[in-house]
């Protein structure tokens, strides 16, 4: 369109372009100057696949650097957490949670409470957990780089899951433990980042140990992984009181073959 | 009319430009231009505004000091693993260049100045070393046939040892300090270095103590330049030297589009992978951007009253050497 009418009309356009760009800054992206959750960092494709790549050889090299598995598992899930939010939306506890987005941290816990709960229930045995491993939920990475702000919490949650996957499935925080529960997360989530792990895990692991998780453990892993409901899904801060068989047969696990734990609670409760 | 309307933008423009996003933002290229370098000139004697610039964010002026300190007392475990790494090793080569530009004689004093790891101060103690024992040699050369009373002479006066060249090396940050500290001990150098913590903007020196004052990559962190400056010019001696190795503006367009993508794009990965912290190397890349050009920061030194000020550009201008005397 030429002449007059033109130019108001172009600029009648660029003003509305601009205004409707602004309000929806002002809903959105302003509120933390152009990330979409305060601890989110905006990168490129190409920013991403040099993280992606570099993490990955950083977490190969150390596997105690969490922040790196962190990293590779975030640059590499987008796909993964997708459909993750997807079956958390199809269900019922999993919608509230994406709605009310809990977070699992020492000044969200109720600690005295947990601690008089009796033995047995999800509260107490993952306060033991906590203390017995020494870790603390605080010490989790925040999610950098989803760009999507209801997937970051998705890949928050399940990273805050995380511990209480070590509970129920009632596995130690040593290699082994961590190898199994990888198995068993891979085998539910589907992120590049667990497959990784449980694919590359074992290559760390003494020969006793590999056929442990050969022969009973890892299998035991996947068939639970693969028929278990979403762990996502469950509202774990109103769960404290259940106990941890009564969750396992709701959530359709079976209880673990060789007991890990055992060992050491018996030999220090056997009196 | 239309110039005083266009003087009066001009200055709304200039206040607002502080943060060169602002004008990456700006819809007229031209007054854009010419705000930013209003604003470039105008930011170190602006008395109003208590607010300066930390990387591309504005914050008040207090805070710039503690967040560059954070900054450093994170990265300083890592910080010369991510030079290496960030570089690819050539700031090794700068450093060097650095030295042979100085071209210290021994027994001189060096103030490094936000020396942290402690590169320079290494670098100069090596170099008056082995330009002693070069003099040393040079001189038993042309004396291959001395006579009788230079042969007693030499048994009797000589060798309180060769002249102490002394390095003090300054920084604000403890942490970059612990740090050097360590590799002066592992590198087994023990004499003729000291380790102090101070303000570039307020050293806790006499006037005209050095002979050498460098700030290597470190004065795009200051508060106040011009302070640092005037400063540098206090503790110098006259005669003394002032060089400062700093991040500088790349002139060439190729290399200027090739560099920004390298810096914006790689280092802060670089960062988050190798030392876990994309912020400071986010920081970082972008204080570069928002330091002075080479004949700004020329101009700054001569304000300060150095003369003869000259600076030298390396790899096509990603870093400047900056050299002025007190005269």
């Amino acid at each position: 369109m030429r002449g007059l009418p033109g130019a108001f009309l172009g600029s009648f356009k660029t003003s509305y372009g601009y205004l409707s760009q602004r309000l929806y800054g002002v809903l959105t992206e302003e509120k933390y100057d152009g990330r979409l959750y305060p601890s989110h960092i905006p990168t490129s494709t190409v920013q991403k696949a040099i993280l992606a790549v570099g993490s990955g050889v950083a977490a190969l090299k150390n596997p105690y650097r969490h922040d790196m598995v962190a990293v590779l598992g975030e640059t590499t899930g987008h796909q993964t957490l997708i459909k993750l939010r997807d079956r958390m939306r199809n269900d019922p506890e999993g919608s509230t949670i994406l709605l009310e987005r809990p977070r699992i941290r020492l000044s969200t816990l109720d600690l005295s409470n947990m601690s008089a709960l009796p033995d047995g229930t999800l509260g107490r045995e993952y306060l033991r957990f906590l203390e017995e491993n020494r870790v603390t939920p605080d010490t989790r990475a925040e999610v950098k780089f989803v760009d999507n702000e209801e997937l970051a919490y998705v890949m928050q949650r399940y990273r805050e899951v995380h511990d209480l996957l070590h509970t129920l499935l009632g596995m130690p925080t040593n290699m082994l433990g961590e190898v199994a529960v990888k198995w068993f997360e891979a085998a539910q989530t589907g992120l590049p980042m667990c497959i990784l792990g449980a694919a590359l895990g074992p290559l760390r692991l003494s020969v006793s140990r590999l056929q442990l998780l050969g022969q009973s453990l890892g299998l035991w892993a996947l068939r639970n992984g693969g028929r278990a409901r979403c762990v996502l899904s469950i509202y774990y801060e109103r769960r404290w009181e259940q106990t941890l068989d009564e969750l396992r047969h709701e959530l359709n696990i079976e209880e673990p073959p060789v007991s890990l734990i055992a060992s050491i609670k018996n030999s220090s409760s056997k009196s | 009319m239309a110039a005083p309307i266009r003087a009066f933008v001009l200055r709304v423009l200039s206040d607002s430009t502080r943060n060169i996003h602002h004008v990456l933002r700006c819809r007229s290229k031209y007054l854009c231009r010419r705000a930013a370098i209003t604003a470039r000139r105008g930011y170190s004697d602006s008395t109003e505004g208590r607010s300066t610039h930390f990387g591309f964010q504005t914050v008040p002026e207090e805070e710039k000091a503690e967040k560059v300190y954070k900054v450093f007392e994170s990265v300083a475990k890592k910080y010369d693993v991510m030079n290496d790494a960030m570089s690819l090793g050539i700031h090794r080569l700068w450093k060097d260049t650095l030295l042979h530009i100085m071209n210290p004689q021994p027994g001189l004093r060096l103030l490094d100045t936000a020396g942290g790891t402690g590169d320079i101060s290494f670098r100069f103690l090596e170099y008056t070393r082995s330009m002693y024992d070069r003099q040393q040699r040079l001189r038993a050369k042309s004396q291959q046939t001395p006579s009788w009373k230079d042969i007693a002479g030499h048994y009797v006066s000589d060798e309180e040892g060769p002249p102490q060249s002394r390095a003090v090396v300054c920084d604000i940050n403890k942490e970059m300090l612990k740090v050097g500290k360590q590799r002066a001990e592992d590198a087994g150098i023990t004499t003729g270095l000291s380790w102090v913590a101070g303000d570039a903007e307020e050293l806790p020196f006499d006037d005209d103590q050095f002979d050498m004052y460098t700030i290597a990559f470190g004065i795009r962190n200051v508060t106040h330049i011009e302070q640092a400056l005037q400063e540098a010019f206090r503790v110098l001696k006259p005669g003394g030297r002032f060089m400062c190795l700093e991040f500088s503006k790349v002139t060439n367009p190729l290399l200027a589009r090739l560099y920004d993508a390298y810096s914006f794009q790689m280092i802060p990965v670089l960062g988050e992978v190798i030392a876990g912290d994309w912020k400071s190397y986010q920081y970082l890349v972008e204080s570069i951007r928002k330091f002075p050009d080479q004949e700004i920061f020329k101009e700054m030194i001569e304000d300060a009253g150095f003369f003869r000020v000259q600076y030298f550009n390396l790899t096509g201008g990603i870093v400047a050497i900056h050299s002025g005397f007190k005269l």
